[in-house]
């Protein structure tokens, strides 16, 4: 009786979970699953507008896929080369935030150094992930720019005769866009892999200490091996950001990739398909493409999740 | 013995002066171009165009005010855009998001393990794969220069949900719903009245990274933000970028910056702490 009491229960209660669930899915379906399909269903249309004449929708099978993926004239594949670009700033920011972010974290964490004023440093460490990304762009280019104070200072030291224009260079541009990245994530980064770090069994480091291990044995037996979850998990999601790049380049370069297109990363192509010809067909094709990459880069993420979840 | 205890000493407060070194040098790298911004933003034009100084110019409230009535870059107006953007978008996140984890957690229901694995799933997919149709739709429907279409969406924000999940997980007991259905309090009101308290911190924190993304945001509504007066911060940003600037005041220029990132950092100052302690809770169970 009890028991058939407590069933009924649990049953006559479900209708009110869907009715709480109901304007997440709604709204997902709406604003997202919709133009989800959309976006799809455009990659199989030539769709755009030339001035002001339109052109499409006309079916075009695959035909956006292999326009995206065959070199032009010289030879290029301009979506390869934009997501290179992209990756290439990426690993050049990432590199130093993650070897900072791990030494920071391991300095933040360890018990012998036993660090004072640890809340103020890290509330200034993150600090720069919080700045609005497009008014820090806009800052770094007004310093840099060549009339900007960093070119009258280097003028005025005797540095240099007369000032250079550093944005209209290849590495000066992607090495500062690669800095403005490293300087807005690697708070993040560090205050992610501390919190791993504190999740791992503190007896372990204490029967490393008694047994007379130093710093060095116990980071690399230890540490970071038991970080490994959460080191990957960081370091896929970073990646999955640095393909997603786009205020900083955008507002250094004024949306242009200057020089020649070599700071353009692949949101600024899809941008640049959306917002001056409307060209959904290859905006379309190029998301699906940046989609089934993302994806494959989420599963990794959402297995580890998973397992975490179900400890 | 005594001797190396005093070799053990002097490694260890060698190795303190070292961290702190390293981490006073990052700090000093993360302020500088805050402190460099709030300088530059004190000089005048002629100033600016002299000689290099890491001084204070005297002409702060200047700049303020040539700023702040500019009619080419109306910056009062597009704060306002962004605030109600901004202040409307984490209301709407966190409620529902709060609101749908409390429906996932509490009820058995059939469908319940699909709902979770579906909304974990979906969690990663990057905004502008929709972009494409989101646009497409909107343009269509004659939605653009709308700013409640970049606060609706909000509605489904799959990682707020999960982060809501987490936290309903360890601070909710199921007693404590069954009890309050006893005393014959409805589901909704349940939810309004006692849980909603309850997650007070989590929606706290979720309601200022939520803001935080918004006021920063600057992909989607550039593209659909066409008209003067509905445009946010971020694009009269870049607008600045775009014009002629070696025409602009550099000090006006300085001090739009300067507006555009105060908000966040007035709010920063004062949460700091519980801001920090929201960036990992929401992702990886430490």
């Amino acid at each position: 009786m009890a028991k058939g009491n407590k069933h009924r229960k649990s049953v006559s209660y479900a209708k009110w979970a869907y009715i709480f669930i109901a304007p997440f899915f709604i709204s997902y379906i709406i604003f997202t699953l919709v133009p989800q399909a959309l976006t799809v269903y455009n990659s199989f249309f030539e769709n755009y507008q030339n001035g002001l004449q339109q052109i499409g929708p006309n079916f075009v099978g695959l035909g956006n896929y292999v326009k995206l993926l065959t070199p032009d004239k010289a030879g290029t594949i301009d979506f390869l080369r934009y997501f290179g670009n992209a990756m290439g700033m990426w690993i050049a920011g990432a590199i130093p935030q993650f070897l900072i972010a791990l030494l920071l974290a391991v300095l933040f964490t360890s018990a012998r150094l036993n660090l004072k004023g640890q809340g103020i440093a890290k509330t200034i460490i993150y600090m720069p992930n919080l700045i609005m990304a497009s008014a820090f762009s806009m800052l770094i280019f007004a310093l840099f720019s060549n009339v900007g104070p960093i070119n009258k200072w280097l003028v005025a030291s005797g540095i240099i005769e007369k000032s250079f224009d550093f944005l209209s260079y290849k590495i000066p541009v992607r090495t500062i866009i690669a800095f403005m990245n490293f300087i807005m994530w690697f708070g993040n980064t560090t205050i992610v892999l501390m919190a791993g770090i504190m999740g791992i069994d503190q007896s372990l480091f204490e029967s490393a200490n008694i047994d007379g291990a130093n710093s060095v044995h116990v980071f690399f037996d230890i540490t970071l091996p038991l970080l490994m979850p959460i080191l990957s998990y960081a370091l896929i999601t970073s990646l999955i950001g640095g393909i997603q790049m786009f205020d900083v380049p955008q507002v250094i370069s004024n949306g242009k990739g200057t020089p020649n297109m070599t700071s353009t990363t692949v949101i600024m192509m899809l941008n640049n398909y959306l917002s001056t010809s409307k060209n959904y067909g290859m905006a379309g094709a190029l998301s699906v493409m940046l989609f089934i990459i993302t994806g494959i880069l989420s599963m990794f993420v959402y297995r580890m999740l998973a397992k975490q979840y179900k400890k | 013995m005594s001797n190396q205890n005093k070799k053990a000493k002097f490694s260890l407060i060698l190795s303190r002066v070292l961290a702190y070194g390293v981490v006073i040098f990052l700090c000093v790298l993360c302020l500088f171009f805050f402190v460099l911004l709030i300088l530059m933003s004190s000089k005048s034009n002629s100033q600016l165009q002299g000689a290099f100084t890491l001084t204070w110019g005297g002409h702060f409230l200047e700049n303020l005010k040539n700023a702040w009535t500019d009619v080419s870059i109306n910056i009062p107006r597009g704060m306002f855009n962004s605030l109600i953007v901004a202040l409307c978008s984490a209301l709407i996140t966190t409620y529902f998001s709060a609101l749908t984890a409390y429906g996932v957690h509490v009820y058995n229901f059939k469908m319940k393990n699909v709902v979770f694995t579906f909304i974990m799933a979906i969690m990663m997919i990057p905004s502008q794969v929709s972009a494409v149709g989101f646009i497409q739709l909107a343009y269509k429907f004659g939605l653009t220069n709308k700013l409640w279409l970049l606060i609706v969406p909000g509605i489904a924000a799959p990682v707020v949900f999960f982060y809501m999940k987490q936290y309903l997980e360890s601070v909710l007991p199921i007693e404590m719903v069954e009890a309050a259905r006893i005393d014959g309090s409805n589901e909704f009101r349940i939810f309004n009245e006692i849980v909603l308290p309850i997650m007070k911190p989590a929606v706290a924190v979720q309601m200022i990274f939520s803001f935080v993304s918004s006021w920063n945001n600057f992909f989607m509504p550039a593209l659909l933000l066409t008209k003067k007066e509905y445009k946010t911060v971020p694009i009269m940003i870049a607008q600045l970028r775009s014009a002629d600037y070696s025409k602009f005041d550099m000090g006006k220029v300085f001090m739009f910056i300067l507006l555009a990132i105060l908000p966040v950092m007035i709010v920063y100052t004062i949460l700091s702490k519980s801001i920090i302690k929201g960036v990992t809770s929401g992702s990886v169970k430490g």
